[in-house]
């Protein structure tokens, strides 16, 4: 008889730590090798809007979630940073650390009210929550009604008094959680909830069938994205300074261009959200002198590869190469001593 | 009085949320079509209203000579073009394509007319109002909207049930499989369903720039004002659709009438409460 083994790691995906390990450490060690504070701001900005599409890509990729409401959660993360900060006079990493949970706490009711709805009436009841949230934001005067709030210098101060270490630290901050981000969806998918979550990805009536409950499931992956989210919007908007209901609740900055990065890199795929991450901040860099041309030609390719790639850049690369540089899933491989015998 | 007004008013207001709706549900009810840059195409149409009254001369409802027949040939280009390619492959790649369309027509406008607001200038209807007894006043462009939307509707119903194509139409909504078998071609009855719903989006949205000003940005709330009826009256159901825009505008009107800067939330707040209540909406007559 054949004997077969189950294999998970691949030669890429063992070539490829070899060379992503090193990355990551010279990127932490950005700050000491490289005083360009406009390049770290850029390396601080694709690390959050990667941690985000990832988290994007859980929900829709793999938990069938179509949610166009995230924006709800970064915004609540935000808002809960500067509350807490600013009138509650809280310390800020404290402050920030409790962001994530809130984010969390607040998904649970509204996972009530949209979970009874399915597919588009899904989608379109998520992007309303988040219009509600951006309404109340607006009408409550301690969270500065429609003109938002700022961050005062005494806050800043906090992480540190100096301009230069403090740009280090919230860079540093941005490397951490979205490192976090990725560990905790890669060692997800890799887990027995991701088989269950990979299943439904397939098909959602099969995988209930052969027991997966993919009721608790899905409610497990919405409340820990919304946290997740919710964390990275606190990161977000310490930042930025300032947040408003628009710019904390903005589908176009926090769900839609993510949705882009997430479906042109290829959805279902943890691969696929680095590739689309960086198509959309090259497109902007490039373009940067045109205006909003990058968004239109981002909403284009999303198009295109909708339509004629439909599971994107590195699905195709997949399906052309058998490339997996960060395997999820299982295969099967001859034993190599078997392997030799039949020769 | 007062509450009678208030009521009257938002059901007003409701007749032009089922304005903005009309062609949602058409595509929605007939090929399951999530189209998120519906409210795009109503401030698009604006945008091309506002183009031809400057330079033709022709005020806001004349200028539907034009605007209705562009926003025709663009819908049924897209579907044609475009969107037929999406219904398929589940709910992704719909949602997704329309999203596109949605981003390029907002950063497109933006580019062409920059951020700042525009309007349609019809002229004195624009302020016009009835007096009724009793010291009810009720505007006349309101009124208008409202009849509108209902004339709209009312011919939408006998093009479904008394026409050819309206049979057509109702036989792809039920099974676009069986009805492609009865020698239907549904890509092309598709396209002309959307040709179809943006005639009734390019009304909605020369309507909608005589009565406010509007920006590029104006979509994806009129967007969200449309998709909420069409849920609320329920999936297919061309009535339930203005029903849903009238309990809509109604829920704002009363939320306005308790603290202006309520409007818009309570109408959200009652759209949320009704789809936890009815998940199908009041009135639904096409299964998803």
């Amino acid at each position: 008889m054949e004997s077969v083994r189950v294999e998970r790691g691949t030669r890429a995906s063992r070539v490829f730590a070899f060379v992503a390990v090193p990355l990551v450490v010279a990127l932490v060690a950005m700050p000491w090798w490289s005083d360009d504070a406009g390049n770290m701001r850029l390396i601080g900005e694709m690390a959050y809007y990667l941690a985000l599409a990832q988290l994007w890509n859980l929900l829709a990729g793999y938990a069938g979630l179509v949610s166009v409401g995230q924006q709800a959660f970064v915004g609540l993360g935000g808002y809960a940073l500067f509350y807490l900060t600013g009138p509650a006079n809280m310390n800020v990493y404290l402050a920030l650390l409790l962001a994530g949970p809130f984010a969390g706490l607040m998904a649970i009711p509204v996972s009530f009210a949209v979970f009874r709805l399915r597919g588009a009436y899904f989608a379109v009841g998520t992007w309303v929550v988040s219009e509600v949230f951006s309404l109340f934001a607006s009408l409550i005067s301690v969270l500065g009604a429609g003109s938002g709030l700022s961050l005062t210098p005494s806050i800043l101060r906090q992480i540190s008094p100096d301009r230069d270490i403090r740009d280090t630290i919230l860079y540093l901050m941005s490397l951490a959680i979205t490192v976090f981000v990725f560990a905790i969806v890669y060692l997800l998918l890799r887990s027995r909830h991701g088989l269950a979550l990979t299943a439904i990805r397939d098909s959602e009536p099969a995988s209930a069938s052969l027991g997966v409950n993919t009721f608790r499931t899905k409610f497990i992956i919405y409340i820990a994205t919304a946290a997740c989210t919710g964390l990275i919007g606190g990161l977000i908007f310490l930042q930025k300074l300032r947040i408003s209901p628009e710019a904390g609740f903005s589908i176009n900055d926090w769900t839609v261009v993510v949705i882009f990065m997430v479906v042109i890199g290829g959805i279902g795929t943890l691969e696929g959200p680095f590739i689309g991450m960086l198509i959309y901040i090259v497109l902007r860099e490039l373009l940067a002198d045109y205006g909003s041309i990058y968004l239109m030609l981002m909403g284009a390719i999303a198009i295109a590869v909708m339509l004629k790639a439909p599971f994107g850049i590195w699905g195709w690369v997949v399906q052309r190469y058998d490339l997996q540089l960060f395997p999820v899933g299982r295969r099967l491989a001859r034993a190599p001593a078997e392997d030799a015998s039949q020769q | 009085m007062d509450w009678i007004n208030i009521l009257i008013q938002g059901a007003l207001l409701g007749g032009f949320y089922a304005l903005f709706a009309i062609g949602l549900s058409m595509s929605f009810g007939i090929m399951r079509l999530v189209n998120i840059a519906h409210g795009d195409l109503i401030v698009l149409s604006a945008y091309v209203a506002f183009v031809v009254t400057q330079n033709t001369g022709l005020d806001p409802f004349s200028s539907l000579i034009i605007v209705v027949p562009v926003m025709f040939v663009l819908g049924y280009a897209l579907q044609r073009g475009l969107l037929n390619q999406t219904l398929s492959g589940g709910l992704l790649p719909p949602l997704l394509v329309t999203f596109g369309i949605s981003i390029i027509i907002q950063n497109g406008l933006l580019q062409g007319f920059g951020a700042y607001d525009h309007r349609l200038q019809e002229g004195a209807i624009e302020t016009a109002s009835l007096r009724f007894p009793g010291g009810l006043s009720v505007g006349v462009f309101p009124l208008v909207v409202f009849a509108v939307a209902v004339l709209a509707i009312a011919s939408l119903q006998l093009l479904f049930y008394r026409t050819r194509l309206g049979r057509a139409f109702r036989a792809v909504s039920d099974d676009a499989d069986t009805a492609e078998l009865m020698g239907i071609d549904n890509r092309k009855l598709y396209a002309l369903a959307l040709g179809i719903a943006m005639v009734f989006t390019a009304l909605a949205g020369v309507l909608f720039g005589i009565r406010t000003i509007f920006a590029p940005s104006a979509g994806p709330i009129r967007l969200i004002l449309a998709f909420e009826a069409v849920i609320i009256g329920g999936l297919g159901n061309m009535w339930g659709t203005l029903v849903g825009g009238i309990v809509l505008g109604l829920a704002q009107a009363v939320g306005a009438a308790l603290d202006p800067t309520w409007q818009i939330l309570a109408g959200h707040l009652a759209f949320l409460a009704i789809l936890i209540v009815r998940p199908s909406g009041l009135f639904p007559r096409t299964r998803d």
